[in-house]
């Protein structure tokens, strides 16, 4: 990462992939607002990268079903972990 | 007195008492059932050889997870030294005068307004899922369990034995082909 106020259009991307979690630090803000003053591809790239964040919040979700294993593979399991016992 | 607080260890009982509860942490850490289960009867197969060296401080259950940690940590390096690299398909100069800018084909295009207005629809979903699922690997699991699972970045790191820098590199690839792959399959269609 470049020390300086202007970066490029990867870093600036990286900020606001950051950002979507709302984990970019203030200075890491204030390139990226710098940084759309002069780059209209990157705020269309921050525009459309909300859109998926929404879209993943609408469609994805915590899954609360517990996976678990069936009885048949639970058995096999068993009977590996016996014979290793042995 | 002091033996009673102490915990033992009950292999014979291990399947019965844990491997669910061990199979579903796996599960939305690694790739695919079949891999779970694998890791999981690893993880029991290690407690077996390793049992003189648990000291009854902890639960027979959280033994069993921090070996079960250390296997998705061995997998997860497994997968990170296969491939990975040579994969990522880059939107950015990586050299020269243009260091950093957007490679011209993959600038992102515009985005039909209504697709954009319509989250809620059925369709999106499954293109979502699809995209997810193009996703590497490891990509895969890093996004989902920052965004849907909503893990601290901490957590992970500790968990899939990387760092916090590593992590934003990988949010940062799997962000950027997920959007090419939204853009080409549903809001630019």
């Amino acid at each position: 990462m470049s020390k300086g106020l202007i970066i490029n259009c990867d870093e600036a991307t990286a900020i606001c992939n950051k950002n979507q979690y709302k984990e970019a630090s203030l200075w890491e803000k204030i390139k990226l607002s710098v940084h759309f003053f002069i780059c209209k591809k990157c705020g269309m790239y921050s525009k459309q990268n909300t859109i998926i964040t929404d879209a993943c919040n609408k469609h994805l979700h915590k899954c609360e079903a517990e996976h678990k294993l069936t009885e048949k593979e639970k058995k096999e399991l068993q009977v590996k972990v016996i014979e290793k016992i042995k | 007195m002091a033996e009673s607080a102490k915990h033992i260890l009950n292999p014979n009982n291990w399947v019965n008492a844990h491997a669910d509860y061990l199979f579903n942490y796996a599960i939305t850490r690694v790739d695919g059932e079949e891999l779970a289960k694998d890791i999981v009867q690893e993880t029991f197969f290690s407690g077996l050889k390793g049992q003189e060296n648990f000291r009854g401080q902890a639960s027979e259950r959280t033994w069993l997870v921090s070996i079960l940690k250390r296997k998705i940590i061995d997998h997860y390096r497994k997968i990170n030294s296969a491939k990975g690299k040579a994969e990522v398909r880059v939107n950015f100069y990586q050299e020269g005068d243009k260091k950093g800018n957007w490679i011209e084909e993959r600038v992102p295009r515009s985005w039909d307004n209504e697709a954009e207005k319509n989250l809620e629809n059925q369709e999106l979903k499954s293109a979502l899922d699809n995209c997810i699922k193009n996703l590497p690997e490891k990509y895969r699991i890093v996004f989902l369990m920052k965004t849907v699972q909503q893990y601290e970045t901490e957590d992970i790191c500790n968990e899939l034995g990387i760092t916090a820098s590593n992590l934003w590199v990988i949010i940062h690839r799997a962000r950027h082909q997920l959007r090419k792959c939204l853009e080409d399959n549903w809001f630019a269609k």
